[in-house]
């Protein structure tokens, strides 16, 4: 891996001031091919020019564009829509809806569920970045693997865990899909692949990392040729200034790794303004430093986030290593339910509101007769039954006994080690009754 | 107990061992891989993985940057989604870069995940005091870890413990964190040659005895050992025990020990405070205190820096002399 990928060409100066009429980022426009590979999102017939010429066997451009200005213009350009220029078939409008609608409604049910005392803690609630997880991770396998931050509800609803399991670990109850041992901010599955839930920043990117190497590693060393997988991590703004983000970029790139960075740039960090944070705080320049693509997304659009997931998930499976993607984005509520969310300005939270995805692709759908309100409407009861049964299941599930104290310390329990009487610990009778001494 | 009459032997030094008992569990296990610094192409900065990359390939025995807390997620992550890394630590001491991924993500992650997830990693790498290596590279990290739920931590001291010890915490569900020691790595042995492993629980009984219990781990030995013979000589006869499983502690051969001697001295390289001996005073204490004829002593390093000084480093660690002197202050 020697060649060096070239610098990225920014084409108009980049604005550093920022007010309320102006975007946070500027968009930016390159004649190069969008992520180099597909053509069906290239408009203009400029070549990439001579100076960034490479042997293109090993590389594709790392070119930034903002995908929103792509998929604008061939919103525009195919304006006559037939439904065969649309960027969703009826089937996957449907689908991205109801998952969407299915965080929304989660996440308000559990504002709900907090403040009537069933569920505790830091609870942070994931209300507007909706369009992130639905465009991402509806895209994967169930083989491929997600790993996310304290912020995880809507990523383990998106990657199939059932509302039940998630609802009933937020209650404490043995029936949640870490036994009531993690909480909110670990929600785990095996089946669904899903890594985590951290609640130290950065901390996951690594263990994403570590699940891209076993994909790797499963199809290099163990030669099981039809192992794909990949892994989407997902993390915020402040973040992105953590050293373990930067070490994951460097190792990814440096042995390609089938691993996509979601960078879920809300603007702020609890109380931590994005631009007060960082130095420079466009984060998708910071892949080409890497050797990997950067590329900026508006991600209020699920359908913008989607072709951008689209291209971003495809390189990772053909082995082409890593990508990073910012969206951006914006929670409504606060960083979690403790957070009285008294520094951000309501006419930035107004104009985020404005765009909410699930609105946005409601209009999208309807506009484009893919859908008819009905249709939604029965989404919506569907998805309120949903929910409601998941709070139901809840209540209902059994509080954890006291002899699951001790389970599922370790995997293997004579980690307990040898007592007093030569038994390992764990063969001791009252262990699992969880009043053994250890 | 099982006489073999027909064991036969080879000869090697510690890190041989080390790389041996690797060796054969990776043969044996393809999901078996390495992850550290160096351990690739360098061989390993104290020789433990020479020769396996080229045998083996860059991606199972892995050079990293130098990104302790990363690579270690990194393992972590492999751990979870079917692999069985061992990651090197350069030297233990590095591995405080890696303090967040020990304890939130190896030791926890089984916890917290409701036991969906095992993380069958081994983390190892050579710690201790050394020879004017300098504060730094002087750290004694099992101190430091012994508190993160989830982790079993074993330390080896000779080639034999050495390789059954490393084949026992690969082929362990757990996150094993395996402790050597910088100034033992060319200890000479005849291990057999039959396929051994280890118990990660269990203590070594290195010399019976009937006047007093002497715990100790790691480099500790030989300086036990050495105060033995002098001991010996007049006319003590102490039982020495090679913990080894530094958590959690073998109570039952040490209580054994205890209930014959009623007297207890720890030899540790730790630091005064916090140290393994403190939790093994601890432990004794609560388990065994009707057994005592008098208070547990617990010798163990200064609370201090180690500094480069040859002779001031010789005095932040227990020398020979101070192990004969306590015996026989404990035994009078």
């Amino acid at each position: 891996m020697s060649s060096a990928f070239p610098a990225m060409k920014i084409l108009q100066p980049l604005s550093t001031t920022r007010s309320p009429e102006k975007p946070l980022f500027d968009l930016l426009k390159s004649p190069s091919s969008f992520l180099g590979s597909a053509s069906k999102l290239r408009f203009n017939a400029q070549k990439p020019s001579p100076s960034s010429s490479y042997s293109s066997s090993c590389h594709r451009p790392s070119t930034i564009v903002a995908v929103s200005d792509v998929v604008k213009e061939k919103k525009t350009l195919k304006s006559n829509s037939s439904l065969s220029n649309l960027l969703i078939t009826k089937e996957e409008g449907l689908e991205l809806y109801e998952d969407m609608v299915l965080g929304r409604a989660f996440e308000d049910m559990c504002a709900q569920m907090y403040y009537r005392g069933k569920m505790f803690g830091f609870v942070h609630l994931y209300n507007g970045q909706e369009a992130v997880s639905t465009g991402f991770i509806k895209l994967l396998k169930q083989e491929d693997y997600v790993c996310s931050t304290y912020r995880d509800h809507v990523h383990a609803l998106s990657k199939g865990v059932p509302a039940r399991a998630v609802m009933s670990e937020l209650f404490g109850k043995t029936t949640g899909c870490c036994r009531g041992q993690g909480g909110s901010m670990h929600m785990f599955s095996k089946e669904h692949n899903l890594l985590g839930g951290f609640a130290f920043i950065g901390e996951g990117i690594p263990v994403a990392t570590g699940a891209a190497f076993t994909s790797k590693y499963r199809r290099e060393v163990l030669k099981e040729a039809g192992c794909d997988s990949v892994t989407l991590a997902f993390f915020g703004d402040g973040t992105c200034n953590n050293g373990q983000f930067f070490e994951c970029l460097n190792m990814a790139a440096l042995w390609k790794l089938p691993i996509v960075f979601v960078v879920e740039n809300n603007l702020w960090a609890i109380g931590m303004s994005h631009l007060r944070a960082t130095s420079d705080p466009e984060i998708w320049k910071k892949g080409p430093a890497f050797g990997m693509p950067g590329v900026h997304v508006d991600g209020m659009d699920v359908l913008k986030v989607r072709e951008v997931a689209k291209e971003a998930i495809a390189r990772a499976r053909r082995g082409e290593g890593p990508t990073l993607v910012e969206c951006e984005t914006y929670r409504f509520r606060g960083h979690s339910l403790a957070d009285p969310d008294e520094l951000r300005d309501p006419a930035e939270k107004a104009r985020y509101s404005a765009r909410d995805p699930i609105t946005a692709l409601k209009k999208y759908m309807i506009e484009n007769n893919l859908v008819n309100e009905a249709e939604l409407k029965a989404i919506e009861r569907r998805i309120d039954e949903v929910i409601e049964d998941a709070v139901e299941f809840g209540d209902k599930s059994p509080l954890p006994s006291r002899s699951q104290l001790l389970e599922n310390v370790f995997a293997d329990p004579k980690g307990f080690g040898i007592g007093p009487d030569g038994k390992y610990r764990c063969e001791d009778p009252k262990f699992t009754e969880g009043t053994a001494h250890v | 107990m099982v006489f073999h009459f027909c064991i036969t032997r080879h000869e090697l030094l510690l890190f041989e061992a080390l790389r041996e008992g690797l060796e054969e569990e990776m043969d044996r296990d393809p999901r078996v891989c390495v992850m550290g610094e160096d351990v690739g192409h360098y061989g390993g900065s104290y020789k433990v993985t020479k020769g396996l990359a080229k045998k083996y390939g860059d991606l199972r025995v892995l050079d990293t940057p130098i990104a302790e807390n990363s690579f270690t997620g990194m393992a972590v992550g492999a751990a979870m989604t079917g692999l069985r890394p061992i990651v090197e630590g350069m030297n233990m001491g590095f591995l405080l870069l890696a303090f967040n991924q020990i304890s939130n993500n190896c030791g926890m992650l089984h916890y917290t995940s409701g036991g969906q997830f095992k993380i069958p990693i081994v983390i190892r790498g050579p710690g201790g005091v050394g020879r004017q290596l300098g504060a730094e590279h002087s750290q004694r990290l099992e101190s430091y870890f012994q508190s993160i739920p989830g982790i079993q931590m074993v330390a080896c001291s000779t080639p034999y413990n050495a390789k059954g010890l490393m084949k026992a915490a690969i082929r362990s569900e757990n996150p094993v964190i395996l402790f050597e020691h910088v100034l033992l790595y060319n200890l000479k042995e005849r291990i057999p040659d039959e396929e051994y492993v280890l118990s990660l629980e269990e203590a070594e009984m290195v010399r019976p005895g009937e006047h007093v219990t002497i715990l100790t781990y790691s480099r500790m030995r030989y300086h036990v050992m050495q105060a033995a013979k002098t001991l010996v000589n007049k006319g003590y006869d102490p039982e020495v025990i090679d913990i080894r499983s530094l958590k959690p502690f073998d109570l039952y051969t040490i209580g054994n020990s205890v209930k014959k001697t009623h007297r207890v001295l720890i030899v540790e390289e730790c630091m005064r405070t916090g140290g393994i001996g403190a939790s093994l005073t601890a432990a004794i204490n609560e388990n065994f205190h009707d057994y005592l004829d008098a208070p547990v002593v617990c010798l163990s390093s200064q609370d201090v820096p180690t500094p480069y000084a040859g002779t001031l480093e010789e005095w932040t660690v227990v020398q020979p002399a101070q192990i004969v002197t306590a015996v026989e202050q404990l035994c009078r």
